[in-house]
């Protein structure tokens, strides 16, 4: 198949940041195409810089293309200047690697992360010129796949994926490969055919094999169309990182890219138990990578890519057993050719993350980002983020003890029983920062940045209703009011957006029809605030005969069907209605890793088990550990350069 | 004798195809990547965050492509010749570390404290292709009459003691004289509707960009009805030009060879 390179280059002259659409990073490949093998497109419905660093699809990308049986190309959403330019002159979506129209591959496989792409995934699979309900396709067009965090709950995308991919990827991908290309000898017959085949794949779900019928707004069942479809899709879970040593070549874009960094993985699940945290609750459990890999995945990487930065990547880094020792190792083997820099995203609050953070950043300590998300102790035990306020402040005062001038916490607000006197004390916490700051240097900063929660599927927070617009809005203003002037900068995010999230979040079947309006209606590129209007969202519900405050402030009881009930993140029902009812009740929960298994269901339902080389708790992480932190015995010394004081 | 004194390399290299869509800061960004990657003895800034002490010459506008592009390194010692990491492995070492359509084509050590490529480049060569639709003329203009209209738009650039051009600076709209900055220009050949010009512009004290001469071409091109537009850059050449003579960079500031007694 010939590429349109020749009819893509003129367009490209004409549209702002062009790179974006070239390809030729290092680390990627120009794959032959072969009948006989399956053709894999994977789409990230974001913009290039957004969507290149996903380590997701840069890990398949490298599985799929090492198979002998397949190839894997990658594209990313055009920016609305090029799309109209392709709409214009009739150029498809196409392939960055070797410019293939989208319409050419057999799988076009999405990335979804984040809800606010789904009308970006719809106007990527019309531009490959498929129509975007999968009813309406036939057997020569690509099979829209789509895997990712937000597919934990599949049901809003379900009238445009042909089957979803739940949990980690590695493994189904090739048993997807070889049933697809099973069903291309055979000669493409009939969709519905190798959809059904498709859907006994573990992990696998496929939406049109399942009937959904409903007693009013509410959900009456959901059954398989097959007998041999399951009832329930259970995720998938790589049992072991070490088999998984990827990427082995990570990508090197041309250009600035979000994450412009080495990224290695250095565990993957997490289970500290925050109950608002979807991430943690559908990773479980924990699998940590050796730390010999990981030491080889950092020397190679930099030295086959150049960058002089290199992130250990995971949901809580610090507490990855041996991260001091690994973190020392790290700054002190400096490679020939000038300084590497190491960070580590996601850290805990408490003072062995400073001891950390001063490790790495031995010289210039402009910020330090801590998360303890709600504003009182009592919330945080609702949420189940136990850090206690001592251990906050002690981790402030070593951070500005030891140079650090600007501090940034991280809230959300609109938490389950948050009451106003919470909201206050996140003003309350960022003001007090302020204060130990002042002590060491009169430039100290605190930012708050603060978020609105939305809850999620498979968290014990699924049955809560979330705050409307002018209830956020009404937080958000108190909290201006309560930190002018006051040394403490506060940012938000858009509480109109997170009501528009809500919808998707915890949305059904039906609510396809209203983020199709909404995409129709040139509602593409909504997770970037200045394409986001509400309005479009509201349009789309009403259009669909949809009430949005059903599906977003209300809040559900335990025996309601919920939307994403047949898919399984290996977690018990019960359990997270208990967690649910224990967050009601301001109790916490520790972390499994160290105390005894609760039973949540993953390991035991799956026959698998945390991958932890530590037996004990990391020093200083009290997180849920039922750990004091306060008197800084727990510390290690070795990395406070400076006495913490209480 | 400066025991801490650097050891600079001037590198030529082009950019051709597709990476020509890639900015001035980005081919910046990827030699330096390279650089790591060919593990060269990289000299750094001080201060908080030391970054390689590297020089770019005139940037070069996205999109263009280029034969002539160069940059001045700064090494903590002499790579030498002949050996593994030696001058003359420069170019196929460091073009293998580099993005498709980036070559390092040549590399020479250059005296210290050399002036930078900003300020020693002189004169650029270009070959431009335009096209030049005629939206107004009935009828079909037989392709020797298209020659000449070309070629009297050219000469009436050339023949103009002043041009001046709207073209935006830091953001604003200003009127410029472009004439003084055109050396020279010559019709090299007509290929359906896209013509190829030969280009010499100066760069000092003001520099001109091809897209001011097309600028310049449309002001004087209204009796013949041709509508000059952009279509392909490709710079030929940089001049590094001193008491009258003309100097390709790489031969512009030679290093003396380093004497036997500081080696030992
Ligand atoms: S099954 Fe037990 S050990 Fe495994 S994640 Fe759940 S609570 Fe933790």
């Amino acid at each position: 198949m010939s590429s349109l390179w020749p009819r893509i280059e003129p367009l490209l002259a004409r549209v702002e940041k062009p790179a974006r659409y070239i390809g030729m990073e290092r680390g990627s490949v120009r794959p032959e195409h072969h009948p006989g093998k399956v053709a894999w497109l994977l789409l990230y419905p974001d913009t290039y810089e957004i969507g290149l660093p996903n380590q997701g699809l840069q890990i398949l990308y490298e599985i799929l293309n090492e198979r002998a049986d397949a190839v894997a190309e990658r594209s990313y959403a055009p920016w609305s200047d090029l799309e109209a330019e392709l709409r214009a002159s009739g150029v498809p979506l196409f392939s960055v690697d070797t410019h293939r129209a989208a319409g050419d591959f057999d799988v076009l496989a999405f990335n979804l992360s984040a809800e606010l792409v789904a009308t970006n995934l719809l106007n990527c699979i019309d531009l490959a010129g498929v129509p975007v309900r999968a009813e309406r396709r036939s057997p020569e067009h690509p099979l829209v796949l789509a895997g990712g965090h937000c597919t934990f709950n599949p049901e809003p995308f379900a009238d445009f994926v042909d089957a979803f991919v739940i949990g980690d990827g590695e493994e189904p991908v090739g048993e997807i490969t070889e049933v697809i290309g099973a069903w291309k000898r055979g000669g493409r017959a009939s969709r519905e055919a190798v959809l059904h085949d498709l859907a006994t794949i573990p992990g696998v779900y496929v939406p049109s094999m399942y009937e959904v019928s409903y007693d009013g707004p509410r959900i009456a069942a959901v059954e398989p169309r097959y007998a041999d479809v399951p009832e329930r899709v259970e995720k998938r879970t790589v049992a072991d990182l070490a088999d998984w040593p990827y990427p082995k070549r990570q990508l090197v874009p041309l250009i600035e890219v979000v994450h412009d960094r080495l990224n290695v993985e250095i565990f993957r699940g997490c289970t500290r138990g925050c109950r608002f945290c979807q991430a943690g609750m559908i990773t479980r459990p924990v699998r940590e990578r050796p730390i010999e890999q990981v030491r080889t995945m950092v020397e190679d990487g930099l030295r086959r890519t150049g960058y002089d930065e290199v992130a250990l990547t995971s949901l809580s880094s610090a507490d990855f057993s041996g991260i001091d020792g690994l973190v020392a190792d790290l700054v002190n083997e400096q490679s020939g050719c000038g300084n590497v820099g190491l960070s580590l995203p996601s850290l805990r609050v408490d003072a062995f993350t400073v001891g950390i953070a001063s490790e790495i950043q031995k010289v210039k300590r402009t910020g330090l980002t801590f998360a303890p998300e709600a504003g009182t102790w009592r919330l945080r035990q609702v949420i189940n983020k136990m850090i206690t306020e001592e251990d906050l402040y002690a981790a402030v005062e070593g951070a500005y003890s030891q140079g650090w001038r600007r501090v940034k916490l991280y809230f959300l607000t609109g938490l389950p029983t948050e009451m106003d006197e919470d909201t206050m004390g996140i003003a309350e916490l960022a003001k007090n920062v302020v204060a130990v700051g002042k002590k060491y240097t009169k430039q100290a900063t605190c930012t708050a940045s603060v978020g609105g929660f939305v809850p999620k599927a498979h968290t014990p927070f699924q049955w809560f209703g979330q705050n409307g617009v002018d209830e956020m809005r009404r937080k958000v203003s108190m909290l201006r009011d309560a930190t002018r002037r006051s040394g403490v900068q506060l940012r938000w995010h858009d509480p109109e957006a997170s009501f528009a999230e809500g919808i998707v979040s915890r949305g059904d079947r039906r609510v396809g029809a209203a983020i199709e309006h909404v995409w129709r209606n040139g509602g593409t590129f909504q997770e970037w605030s200045e394409r986001f209007e509400l309005s479009r969202w509201l349009e789309g519900m009403a259009a669909a005969g949809l009430d949005p405050d059903w599906y977003v402030t209300r809040h559900r009881d335990e025996n309601e069907i919920l939307p994403w009930d047949h898919v399984a993140a290996g977690l018990h029902r019960d359990f997270l209605w208990q967690d649910w009812k224990q967050a009601l009740a301001e109790h916490g929960l520790p972390d499994c890793r160290w105390t005894p298994c609760y039973d949540c269901g993953v390991c035991t339902q799956y026959a698998i088990e945390h991958v932890v080389a530590s037996a004990v708790a990391p020093a200083g992480g009290s997180q849920g550990t039922g750990q004091d932190l306060s008197t800084g015995g727990a510390v290690p010394v070795s990395l406070l350069p400076t006495r913490v004081a209480t | 004798m400066r025991g801490e004194a650097g050891f600079p390399v001037r590198i030529r290299f082009c950019k051709r195809g597709p990476v020509r869509f890639i900015g001035h800061r980005d081919v910046a960004r990827n030699f330096e990547r390279a650089f790591r990657i060919e593990e060269l003895p990289l000299a750094f800034t001080l201060g908080f965050s030391p970054r390689p002490k590297v020089g770019f010459g005139l940037a070069l506008s996205v999109g263009h492509e280029s034969d002539a592009e160069y940059l001045d390194v700064e090494l903590t010692r002499d790579p030498g010749s002949g050996g593994p990491g030696g001058l003359d492995r420069f170019p196929e070492a460091i073009s293998a570390a580099l993005p498709d359509g980036i070559d390092v084509t040549g590399a020479t050590p250059i005296v210290d404290r050399a002036l930078s490529l900003q300020e020693a480049v002189t004169a650029v060569e270009y070959r431009i292709e335009v096209t030049c639709v005629a939206p107004d003329t009935p009828g079909v203009a037989s392709a020797s009459e298209i020659v000449a209209s070309i070629e009297a738009t050219v000469a009436s650039v050339l023949s103009a003691p002043s041009l001046e051009i709207t073209r935006t600076r830091k953001g604003r709209e200003v009127a410029e004289d472009v004439r003084p900055a055109i050396r020279h220009m010559e019709l090299l050949e007509v290929d359906a509707a896209v013509a190829s010009l030969h280009l010499e512009l100066a760069t000092q004290p003001r520099n001109a960009r091809p897209g001011d001469v097309v600028a310049a071409l449309n002001a004087v091109a209204g009796p013949t009805g041709l509508v000059f537009a952009e279509w392909r850059v490709l710079r030929t050449h940089q001049w590094i030009e001193r008491v009258g003579a003309r100097l390709e960079p790489l031969e512009a500031d030679p290093r003396a060879p380093v004497r036997k007694a500081w080696a030992s």
